[in-house]
């Protein structure tokens, strides 16, 4: 008899996921959000767990008890980590719905119709494929990988002939299910894709590249779906493939590039050559304590956070010259690029982690217009999205990136920890501007010394 | 066409739709949560899983359903877990100035 509620509650949980998602637009209501999905996956396990075809639970809640014992760790990691955390879980969820797949393929396989089957193959490729990828992510963010991107003659050719072969073998399945034999080729060669999309991928199209995955991993749950012609499953997967897609788009107009160039373009390889050949400009150098009496005597300061203060940890220091500052009377604001960071968002979580208020963090639409009265940029870790040469200069490799206009403000300290170029493999002129100082050491070495000059008085 | 292959076009496309409109207006601020609480919700494969864990078809099902079952709960556990932890982080101003 309760089965016959199951679709109703399955309808119920839908709606909650759609509702998690609007509420978490905005700060005041995106708890709230939280809870409601958690609702809905309340719904949509305890909805399955009544369906008749369960014969046993047993298994069903061994694996509950693991998952809960792996997913609770995973979810105390560290801000830092959460670039890896997200890969990471990405590749449980690939892996999740490619096995379901898997299974599902071999309790149905010569009787199965050939639209089953066509979304079937289309679960797996995508699982599997996103499985592997997202492992390959996780590997070049908690650097067990090399981070640059490794190329070789016809990498592309190669890697389109291996999605080639895959995409042909689950459309002879469709066509003839009774070829068995065709899946384990279907399901290794897109596990053998996923490792080969990601090796040409270098440590800053990441945000891109996570974002693709968490679409990818939707679109393979929605597959499912449509395997075992569960709306719920279709639904939950549309959303999460069109957030990911969204996210993605965002990240590679951050970067004025393509998919197709993050995904085949394997930036920052190409240039390397390039920075050396200009000739030796001079940069002027600053202390500590010099860049403390700068800072004491501005009014407006802008902080521009980037990836090397999530490698330095050094967003505690950062705070506490946040609080120096504002009970100077300074205002201090924080300039953030989309792509600063290894994910969408990453240098948000990591200052809001180290309690900074987030009415203080700007978007660059809008913290633009404010550099030329900004009495101080402070570039902490950041550095390709500050070159100017994006805005000018037509053969750097970065020409058209929206950037920070960091050097429109008065004073510029840039706290880097040595002349070496970024992630572009591009020379940022940037440093060599006459109202730049470079303070050199390790983000959270040099912040915290501030912090103590400040702390000192008058900065001597 | 089926009408199973119909309806599930439909709700496909609608909820696709629904999702740009919906995440369009997620602020950038948010935008590290908005990807752990979707990777929490694709966890949805847990639906499917269960069934094939549960329904004991085949050793090999059972086996094959039990380990999606297992990476499904680490996603739902961990993904909301941290996306409620991130969001106590947000913070105004207001508070705790001197």
């Amino acid at each position: 008899m309760i089965e016959r509620a199951i679709p109703l509650i399955y309808l119920g949980a839908a709606a909650s996921f759609v509702l998690a998602l609007k509420w978490l637009s905005s700060v005041p209501t995106a708890r709230r959000g939280v809870i409601v999905g958690i609702a809905g996956m309340a719904l949509a396990v305890g909805g399955t767990l009544l369906r008749p075809e369960i014969v046993s639970y047993k298994w069903i809640a061994a694996a509950f008890v693991a998952g809960t014992v792996i997913g609770v760790p995973m979810a105390m990691m560290p801000m830092t980590a959460v670039p890896q955390r997200t890969a990471l879980s990405h590749a449980f969820g690939a892996l999740a719905a490619a096995l379901v797949g898997t299974a599902e393929f071999y309790l149905q396989a010569p009787r199965i119709d050939r639209f089953t089957m066509g979304a079937l193959a289309l679960e797996v490729l995508l699982g599997f494929l996103t499985f592997t990828a997202s492992l390959m992510a996780f590997g070049k963010l908690q650097e067990i990988l090399p981070t640059r991107p490794i190329t070789y003659r016809n990498q592309n050719v190669v890697n389109l002939a291996v999605l080639g072969v895959a995409a042909g073998s689950g459309a002879y399945l469709v066509a003839r299910p009774e070829a068995a034999w065709l899946f384990p080729v279907l399901a290794v060669l897109s596990l053998l894709f996923g490792v080969m999309l990601i090796v040409p991928i270098g440590g800053a199209d990441m945000p891109t590249v996570i974002s693709l995955l968490n679409s990818y991993a939707g679109l393979a749950a929605a597959a499912m779906g449509f395997v075992l012609d569960n709306k719920l499953l279709i639904i939950a997967g549309a959303l999460d493939g069109s957030s990911g897609l969204i996210l993605s788009v965002i990240m590679c107009r951050a970067m004025n590039r393509s998919f197709t160039n993050v995904l085949f373009g394997a930036f920052g390889q190409v240039q390397e050559g390039a920075g050396t050949a200009g000739e030796q400009r001079t940069v002027r150098s600053a202390t500590a304590g010099e860049a403390a009496a700068i800072l004491q005597a501005a009014s407006r300061v802008i902080v521009v956070p980037g990836y090397g203060m999530a490698v330095a940890q050094a967003q505690h220091k950062v705070r506490e010259l946040f609080d120096a500052l504002t009970k100077a009377e300074i205002d201090v604001r924080f300039a953030i690029h989309p792509v600063a960071g290894r994910m969408p968002g990453h240098m948000n979580v990591l200052l809001a982690e180290a309690d900074i208020p987030y009415d203080r963090l700007v978007e660059m639409e809008d913290v633009n217009s404010e550099f030329p009265q900004a009495d101080v940029a402070l570039v902490l870790g950041a550095n390709d999205v500050t070159n100017p040469a994006a805005r000018h200069d037509r053969s750097s490799p970065i020409y058209g990136m929206p950037i920070l206009d960091v050097d429109r403000a008065r004073t510029v300290l840039v706290v880097k920890r040595s002349m070496s170029p970024g992630f572009a493999g591009i020379e940022n002129e940037l440093y060599h501007l006459d109202r730049t100082l470079m303070v050199f050491g390790d983000a959270k070495a040099v912040v915290g010394n501030i912090v103590r000059e400040l702390a000192g008085g008058g900065g001597n | 066409m089926s009408p199973e292959l119909e309806q599930g076009l439909y709700v496909f496309v609608l909820a696709t739709f629904v999702g740009f409109e919906v995440i369009r207006r997620v602020s950038p601020l948010l935008h590290t949560p908005l990807m752990s609480l979707t990777n929490a919700i694709s966890a949805i494969a847990v639906v499917g899983s269960i069934v094939v864990a549960g329904e004991q078809k085949t050793t090999l099902s059972t086996v094959l359903g039990t380990v999606a079952v297992a990476c499904s709960m680490i996603n739902i556990v961990g993904g909301y877990l941290i996306t409620y932890r991130m969001l106590r982080m947000f913070r105004k101003s207001d508070r705790g100035k001197p």
